[in-house]
């Protein structure tokens, strides 16, 4: 990792001094030290994000077989999505990650004046994100794009109208669990600027402020992959 | 691996808690490992009298039965099992006994009660988590025995919920029954919804078991050092953390298609049942067979390896011997697990699969055949020569590797494409995979019950009742499972409910009552375990730390082990297999042995007969 210097004094524990008074001791019992506790719950959280990539590896799997069998139909009805919005959530989403990775490393410096604010950035982005994509469902349904509620499929001559639903399910599917995720990595960040308000990190102890950067930065990841799969279908 | 500065308040930090917190909303691996064994030894039951109910047909397709109609309804009306009913019992009997008895018997109360136990740690890395993951099944307890009382029935479709069968149920304005096939309407809403909070509780587990295992180790536990139980119980959490969000996912799917009126898994309109047609789009349903599948094959590894590990550390310790081939038999289960991965197409050889593509599913099933083979001659060399003590745990872990034997090879014949396509639905395969799941597993897991229950709760069973019992079962599930060989290559089709209807297997009949009169003496000898068990809980004699004198950390913990497990911080200075070592003055040295120590540490107990 590229940061493990700044890692290393949890070893040494008392070896710098608080930045922040903590007001409850951080280390649970089940533990030696606060390095093995920051150890477990980053490894716990990459256990879990080798989970999550299967679950969206299976869908994402079903995607390309049938992108594949109905590939004309799928550009066909991947085209009727904004490009435009779509690559502007991708800016937004981007911009969140950076935010999250410059919180990381400020509440490894014991900044935690800037942690609070770049978290707060990372929120503000992540509804911006919400919004955006909000919008884009309230003009998939205005076109009639929402299948088994709203679909028209007399776009273009020649489209197999089952077969560009199909498309749509996958959309909605897909997008719908990445917002998903999403809501639950902005509640997260809401108990995390909580905590860093009140002072409960310190240098010695943030490794929750890390667990979700690594969860943020999947969600965000999982979201380049869907961008281009679902929206660059035609390019 | 973490050499950890040793944490002085380890034991004795623990407050007292309330009933509640200790025994209920409990965050103690121990007691959480406790109520998944308590959990799922009632769903054994429940699973088992559907397993009965099934038998009960197939002896005597024909047979008035007073008291079916009252607790089944009117699916049989008279006293006459209606073949709904019958589909819904075997469907329910497979999803019961798969995700509510021996998963969560394996994984949550093995894996639970012994990782941090065999590895030295006080308590999981996420105590929170496990609890969570423990009252997520109960979501899952709750709806799935809701279903049965659903409006048309629990769910009817097998276990494996194939689409079409098991999607189309929703005609217009009817509700969600279906007039295709009963069950497949609330019953498998509710299977699916109840699979998902499954899926998510078993999630949290291995993430939970995973780490635990990577960073909870005791000062001086090595990989290799550790017993096979938690090299086992690894490998499985591996398993189900790659393979079952793909499940979770796929049942998401098809929930969606039975509720949203998607249809990831079904064909465009061609099917029309009643006044509803499919939904729009124009899915595929052999997609439903590849995501289930994928998990689904990786799980009967889930559903063995645990037991494998179990059984390793029981032989080993009976036979008095250190483990023949540790490295090897760590090396096997990761192969076995492996190559789990890549075969599940062997289940879709019938499902209309390139030939050529059946080949190598073909090549890398039988490939399994290896690793599963180092492991049986090991288990071999283990006994072999030793100084064996035949008590329960030992006889009921050697009936596993006997059965296991069975079960194994009649895998290779379903492995093989041109058998398969002979042998598919039929006996032959309910005969194999009781093999494996039933007579392996389940003994495995009642070895595992014997041996560790002393731990679990300082006391003995008893040893006489124990052996009655393993005598009763180990007679009478061959007596079930064995004749299913013969059936499935005379023809005897998997799921059907009256064999009478085919001129062909009216002369099997006899064997099918044999085999119903012995799932009851098998059903109802199981009432010796429980009250052995219910029995030993309270009144057992104490057992003291180390009843059979073995050699893995959680022996030099209290029985039963406190809160934050170990007195002091334990430090491993040898393999868990020292067995009739020639330093030891003792015939076993305990992991915590310093070298040049002679004796095992700690309270010397009479070895219990």
């Amino acid at each position: 990792m590229l940061s493990a210097n700044l890692v290393k004094p949890g070893v040494l524990p008392g070896a710098l001094p608080h930045e922040a008074p903590a007001t409850q001791e951080p280390l649970a019992s089940q533990f030696a030290d606060l390095y093995q506790q920051r150890e477990v719950a980053t490894l716990g959280m990459w256990v879990f994000l080798a989970t999550e990539i299967l679950f969206f590896g299976g869908p994402l799997t079903a995607y390309a077989i049938y992108g594949g069998r109905f590939s004309d139909d799928f550009v066909a009805a991947s085209e009727r999505l904004s490009v435009p919005l779509g690559a502007l959530n991708t800016v937004v989403l981007l911009g969140s990650s950076l935010t999250v990775a410059l919180a990381v490393r400020a509440a490894r410096l014991g900044q935690f004046r800037s942690v609070s604010l770049l978290v707060l950035a990372t929120i503000v982005l992540g509804v911006v994100f919400l919004g955006i994509k909000a919008l884009e469902y309230s003009h998939d349904y205005a076109e009639g794009l929402i299948p088994g509620i709203r679909f028209t499929a007399e776009w273009r001559p020649g489209v197999e109208a089952r077969h560009a639903e199909l498309f749509f399910f996958f959309y909605f599917f897909l997008t719908l669990l990445h917002a998903v995720h999403m809501l639950v990595g902005l509640a997260a960040w809401a108990v995390l600027l909580l905590r860093t308000l009140r002072g409960r990190f310190s240098v010695r102890w943030n490794a929750p402020i890390e667990v979700a950067g690594l969860y943020w930065h999947f969600v965000d990841v999982v979201w380049v992959f869907l961008f281009p799969l679902l929206y660059l279908l035609r390019h | 691996m973490s050499v950890s500065i040793p944490h002085e308040a380890g034991a004795h930090q623990h407050p007292q808690l309330s009933f509640l917190r200790k025994y209920i909303f409990s965050e103690d691996h121990k007691v959480i490992g406790i109520q998944f064994m308590f959990s799922g030894v009632i769903f054994l039951m429940l699973g088992g009298a559907l397993a009965l109910l099934v038998r009960l047909q197939l002896g005597w397709p024909h047979a008035q039965v007073p008291i079916l109609d009252k607790i089944m309804g009117d699916g049989s009306a008279g006293g006459r099992m209606g073949y709904d009913t019958y589909n819904m019992l075997f469907t329910m009997h497979a999803s019961v006994m798969i995700f509510f008895v021996i998963i969560p018997l394996l994984t949550g109360a093995f894996g639970n009660f012994l990782i941090p136990l065999q590895i030295g740690a006080p308590d999981m890395a996420f105590p929170k988590l496990n609890m969570m993951s423990y009252w997520f099944m109960w979501p899952a307890f709750t709806i799935i025995l809701i279903s049965f009382f659903a409006h048309g029935g629990a769910a009817s479709s097998g276990w494996t919920s194939y689409p079409t069968i098991a999607s189309i149920s929703m005609p217009a304005g009817q509700g969600f029954e279906s007039p295709a096939q009963a069950g497949s309407g609330w019953g498998q809403i509710l299977w699916l919804m109840s699979l998902i909070f499954v899926g998510i509780s078993s999630m949290m587990g291995s993430v939970n078991y995973i780490t635990t295992i990577i960073n909870m180790r005791c000062s001086g536990m090595t990989l290799f050092r550790m017993p096979m139980s938690v090299w086992s119980l690894f490998i499985t959490a591996i398993l189900q953390a790659f393979a079952l969000p793909v499940l979770t996912v796929a049942l998401f799917l098809q929930l969606m298609d039975k509720t949203l009126n998607t249809s990831f898994f079904l064909p465009p309109g061609t099917l029309n049942f009643g006044n509803w047609q499919t939904g729009p789009g124009g899915g595929q349903t052999l997609l439903w067979q590849h995501l289930f599948w994928f998990y689904s094959h990786p799980a009967v590894y889930i559903m063995i390896l645990p037991a494998m590990g179990m059984v390793s550390d029981v032989i080993s310790t009976f036979s008095r011997k250190p483990l023949f081939g540790y490295k090897p038999m760590v090396y096997s289960i990761t192969g076995i697990a492996g190559l789990g991965f890549i075969v599940w197409g062997h289940h879709m050889f019938q499902s209309g699969m390139d030939p050529r593509l059946g080949t190598g599913f073909m090549l890398a099933t039988i490939m399994i055949a290896l690793p599963s083979a180092v492991k049986t001659f090991n288990w071999l060399g283990t006994i072999w020569q030793g100084n064996l003590t035949l008590n329960t745990p030992m006889l009921n872990a050697l009936a596993f590797v006997s059965m296991f034997v069975i079960g194994g090879l009649s895998g290779i014949f379903m492995a093989a494409t041109p058998v398969d396509v002979y042998i598919h639905d039929s006996y032959f395969i309910v005969a194999h995979l009781h093999y494996v799941l039933f007579m392996s597993t389940v003994f495995g897991i009642f070895a595992g019950i014997y041996f560790w229950f002393p731990k679990m709760f300082g006391r003995m069973m008893n040893e006489r009742w124990g052996k009655v019992h393993f005598a009763i079962t180990f007679i009478a599930s061959n007596g079930v499972f064995y004749p299913m060989h013969i059936l499935g290559i005379a023809g005897h089709m998997r799921r059907i409910a009256d064999p009478e209807q085919y001129q062909f297997l009216k002369p099997l009949m006899p064997i099918n009552e044999f085999m119903s009169i012995s799932a009851f003496v098998l059903g109802f000898g199981q009432f010796i375990f429980l009250a052995n068990l219910f029995y030993s809980v309270f009144w057992g004699p104490k057992s003291g730390r180390n009843p059979w004198h073995s050699n893995s950390l959680e022996w030099t913990a209290p029985s039963p082990p406190p809160h934050g497990n170990f007195e002091s911080p334990p430090v491993v200075y040898r393999g868990p297999y020292e067995y009739s070592s020639p330093e030891g003055e003792e015939d076993y040295l305990p992991q915590t042995t310093p070298p040049g120590e002679t004796k095992p540490a700690g309270e010397a107990v009479p070895q219990h007969a």
